[in-house]
C-alpha cells in the first residue's frame, strides 16, 4: 500500500502539497510529536495507565472508527459493529481455547484467528445488507434491532456460546516468547492494530472505493448514474469496517480474557456510538479522542463521584452529561469544537462574545 | 440477476444493426396525473435529436424512464437492441447511456477533479479498488482531459460547492462525457449560462464523435437547432410531432403552441 500511497496526485494530496517532496516529509511536527510521545508512553506511563486506560482505547477506538467509517463517509450510522467485535470475541474464544474446554476447539490462533475475523466480517456484511434498504433513522433501528438480537441470542444459547457466563482463560498466543497480556507487549500490540486501522481508513477515503462511498453519500442518484452499484458499494464498506470491528473485538476479548453476552449489550452498543460522535464523525482521529474520553470518564468517574460524596454507580450519568454537553456545543464532537478554536484563533484574537456568531457562519460558508 | 442473461456476444451482434434508443408504448404515472402516455420513439445510432415542449411537458421523465431513474409504468425500452426495461440504472450506464440532470446532481464536497474521476472511474472496472489512483493513472487523464474540454481547467481543485452556477453546468456535461458513452441525454444543459458559456456549449455538442448520438431538451430554439438534425415536439406527455429542424420551426401547429404556450 505504501508504495501506491507515494504517487498520488488527486484531491487533497494536490491542494496542500506541490508535486516535489515525499509523503514523509509533507507529516506535520504535531504528527511526529504524538507519535514519539506513543511509541514512549511506556517509558511515562505506569502499567494500569498502559492496560487499562490506553489499551483500552485503542481497542474502542477501533470499533468506534469502523462506525464513523460507515457513519462519515457513507452516510451509515450501524449500531451493529460492537456486535461484529463481539462475534469476533466470541469465535476465538470457541475455536481457540478457553476455560470452558467443553465447547472450544482449542485450535492454534493461526487458524482460530483468522476464522473468527472470517465470521465476524461475514456478520457485518450480512447485518450491512439488510440494513442498506434502510435510511436514516431506520438503518439505525435495524442495526439496533440486529445488536439486540446478538445478545439475546448469545446469552439465551448454551450450546454454541455458552449463555449467560460466556467464556473466559481466552488469552492471546505466546508468540515470539512474549506474554501479550503483560501491560507494555498489549499497549503496542493494541497501538500497532489502532493506528494501522487509522492509516488504513485514511487511505482508503482518497482511493476508488473511498471516493465512490462518500459520492453514495452525497448522491446515491447520481452514482447510479454514473455506472455505480450503489446497494453494492454500501454492502461493501460494512465488509470493511467489519475488518477493523473483529480485529478491535480480538484484542477486546484478549484483554480481559474473557467474552460473554454483556460485552456487546445494548450498553455498549450505544456507546460506541457515544464515542464516535463525542470524537467526531468528521476524521477517523475523532473516535480515538471519543475513546479516551469516554475511557478516562468510566475509569476515574467512580472516584470523583464518591469523593463528592455520591454514589459511584452514576459513572454513566457523568459519561451521559458529558455527551449532552459536547453534543450541544458542537454537533460535530470534539473534532469540530477543536476546528471551531483554531478557526477563531485565526480570525480573531482580542473580541469576545460576538466572535462566536461570526465563526459559526463563516465555518457553514465553508462547509 | 437480467442483466447477467445477456451475453457479451449477443450485446455486440445487436449493437452493429440496432437502433440506439427504442421506446415502445411507454407510460408513466403518478398517481392520477399521466407524464408520459404512449411514447413510441426511435433514434438511429450516431442521431442527434432536440426535444422541444412546453414546462410539464414530461420531458425529464422521459430522460428518467430511458436511465432507470424512475421505472415506467408500462411500455418497453431497448437499448442498442438490448431490452433494458428492468435494468437497474448502473447497468444501463455500463452499456453506454450517459445523461446530465436539469437540476445539478454533483457532489458538492468533492473537488471538480474528484467529480470527474468519479464519473470516469463508475464506467470502469476496479470500481471497488482500495488503491490509490498512481500519478500516470489512466482515469486520471481521461479526467483532466475532460476538465479542460468543458473549460474548468482553472477550477480543477475548487470544491464543486463553490463553482459559479455555469462553471456546475459545465460540470454536468463532463460527468455525462466520461468513458466511452455511446448515447447521452442533456437536460437543459443551456439553461441558465451566460452567451459565452452557450457558445462553448454549442461548440462542445457539435464536435462529439459523430457515432455518439444524443437527446437533447432544449428550450433554446438557437442552441437546440443548431445541434441537432432532427426535432421531437412534446406536449402534455405525448409526442405529437416529429421532424427536420426546418419543418418543425415552419410548422404552423408548433409555433402556436410553442410560442404561445408559455414555455420557461
Ligand atoms: N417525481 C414526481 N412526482 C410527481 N409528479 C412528477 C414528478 N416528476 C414529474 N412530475 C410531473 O410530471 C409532469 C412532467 O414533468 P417533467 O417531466 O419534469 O416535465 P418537463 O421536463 O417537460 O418540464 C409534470 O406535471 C410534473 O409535475
Ligand atoms: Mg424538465
Amino acid at each position: 500500500m505504501a508504495v501506491t500511497d507515494h504517487g498520488t496526485g488527486q484531491g487533497a494530496e494536490g491542494r496542500r502539497a506541490p508535486a516535489h517532496g515525499t509523503w514523509i516529509e509533507s507529516i506535520p511536527p504535531a504528527v511526529w510529536a504524538l507519535g514519539a510521545v506513543l511509541l514512549l508512553m511506556p517509558a511515562l506511563a505506569n502499567d494500569f495507565v498502559l492496560y487499562q486506560i490506553f489499551g483500552w482505547t485503542f481497542i474502542l477506538g477501533m470499533i468506534g472508527l469502523s462506525l464513523m467509517f460507515l457513519a462519515g463517509y457513507g452516510g451509515m450510522v450501524s449500531l451493529v459493529q460492537m456486535s461484529v467485535a463481539g462475534m469476533a470475541g466470541y469465535m476465538v474464544a470457541i475455536f481457540g481455547s478457553s476455560a470452558i474446554e467443553t465447547i472450544s476447539l482449542g485450535w492454534p490462533w493461526y487458524l482460530s484467528v483468522p476464522v473468527a475475523i472470517l465470521i465476524a466480517v461475514a456478520f457485518g456484511t450480512v447485518a450491512g445488507a439488510l440494513a442498506v434498504r434502510t435510511e436514516g433513522i431506520y438503518t439505525i433501528m435495524i442495526t439496533l434491532a440486529i445488536a439486540s438480537a446478538f445478545f439475546y441470542f448469545t446469552r439465551q444459547n448454551y450450546v454454541i456460546f455458552n449463555g449467560f457466563s460466556g467464556f473466559n482463560g481466552v488469552l492471546p498466543p505466546q508468540l515470539f516468547g512474549v506474554d501479550w497480556r503483560q501491560a507494555v507487549p498489549f499497549y503496542y500490540l493494541t497501538l500497532f492494530w489502532a493506528v494501522l486501522s487509522y492509516l488504513a481508513v485514511l487511505y482508503v477515503r482518497r482511493a476508488p472505493f473511498g471516493l465512490a462511498l462518500q459520492g453514495v453519500r452525497d448522491n446515491p442518484r447520481r452514482m447510479r448514474a454514473l455506472g455505480f452499484n450503489v446497494t453494492a458499494h454500501r454492502i461493501a464498506a460494512y465488509s470493511l469496517a467489519a475488518v477493523i470491528a473483529a480485529i478491535a473485538g480480538i484484542l477486546l476479548t484478549w484483554q480481559s480474557a474473557q467474552i460473554s453476552p454483556g460485552t456487546a449489550g445494548v450498553g455498549p452498543v450505544i456507546d460506541i456510538l457515544i464515542i464516535a460522535v463525542v470524537g467526531g464523525l468528521r476524521h477517523p482521529i475523532g473516535p480515538f479522542i471519543g475513546a479516551l474520553i469516554y475511557v478516562v470518564l468510566s475509569t476515574f468517574a467512580i472516584d470523583i463521584l464518591t469523593g463528592l460524596g455520591l454514589a459511584g454507580e452514576r459513572f454513566r450519568l457523568l459519561i451521559g452529561l458529558g455527551f449532552l454537553v459536547i453534543v450541544f456545543f458542537s454537533p460535530d464532537g470534539v473534532l469540530g469544537l477543536w476546528e471551531k478554536w483554531r478557526a477563531s484563533g485565526r480570525r480573531d484574537p482580542l473580541t469576545g462574545e460576538d466572535r462566536g456568531e461570526d465563526r459559526g457562519g463563516n465555518r457553514e460558508g465553508g462547509a | 440477476m437480467t442483466a447477467r442473461a445477456s451475453t457479451v456476444a449477443s450485446r455486440i451482434s445487436a449493437t452493429g444493426t440496432a437502433n440506439a434508443l427504442e421506446l415502445r408504448g411507454l407510460t408513466r404515472m403518478f398517481g392520477a396525473l399521466a407524464a408520459l402516455t404512449d411514447i413510441n420513439l426511435t433514434v438511429r445510432p450516431g442521431e442527434r435529436r432536440a426535444v422541444l415542449g412546453s414546462n410539464g411537458a414530461g420531458k425529464t421523465t422521459l430522460f428518467n424512464c430511458i436511465t432507470g431513474d424512475f421505472p415506467p409504468t408500462a411500455g418497453t425500452i431497448r437499448l442498442f437492441g438490448e431490452d433494458v426495461t428492468h435494468f437497474p440504472p448502473h447497468e444501463r450506464i455500463r452499456r453506454g447511456l450517459r445523461r446530465t440532470y436539469q437540476i445539478s446532481l454533483l457532489f458538492a464536497g468533492l473537488s471538480v477533479r474528484d467529480n470527474v474521476y468519479l464519473a470516469c472511474r463508475g464506467v470502469s472496472r476496479y470500481r471497488f479498488s482500495l488503491l490509490r489512483p498512481r500519478r500516470d493513472d489512466a482515469l486520471m487523464a481521461s479526467a483532466e482531459g475532460l476538465i479542460e474540454a468543458v473549460h474548468l481547467s482553472d477550477a480543477r481543485e475548487t470544491l464543486v460547492g463553490d463553482l459559479s452556477y455555469g462553471q456546475q453546468r459545465q460540470l454536468e456535461v463532463a460527468l455525462a462525457l466520461a468513458g466511452a458513452p455511446r448515447f447521452v441525454l442533456f437536460d437543459e444543459p443551456a439553461a441558465g449560462l451566460s452567451p459565452t458559456e452557450r457558445r462553448e456549449l454549442v461548440e462542445i455538442l457539435t464536435n462529439l464523435p459523430s457515432h455518439m448520438g444524443f437527446i437533447i431538451i432544449e428550450h433554446d430554439m438557437d442552441v437546440a437547432l443548431r445541434v441537432a438534425e432532427s426535432v421531437t415536439m412534446m406536449h402534455n406527455g405525448r409526442i405529437f410531432k416529429e421532424g427536420k429542424p426546418a419543418e418543425i420551426e415552419s410548422d404552423a401547429e408548433v409555433q402556436a403552441l410553442y410560442l404561445g404556450g408559455g414555455h420557461g
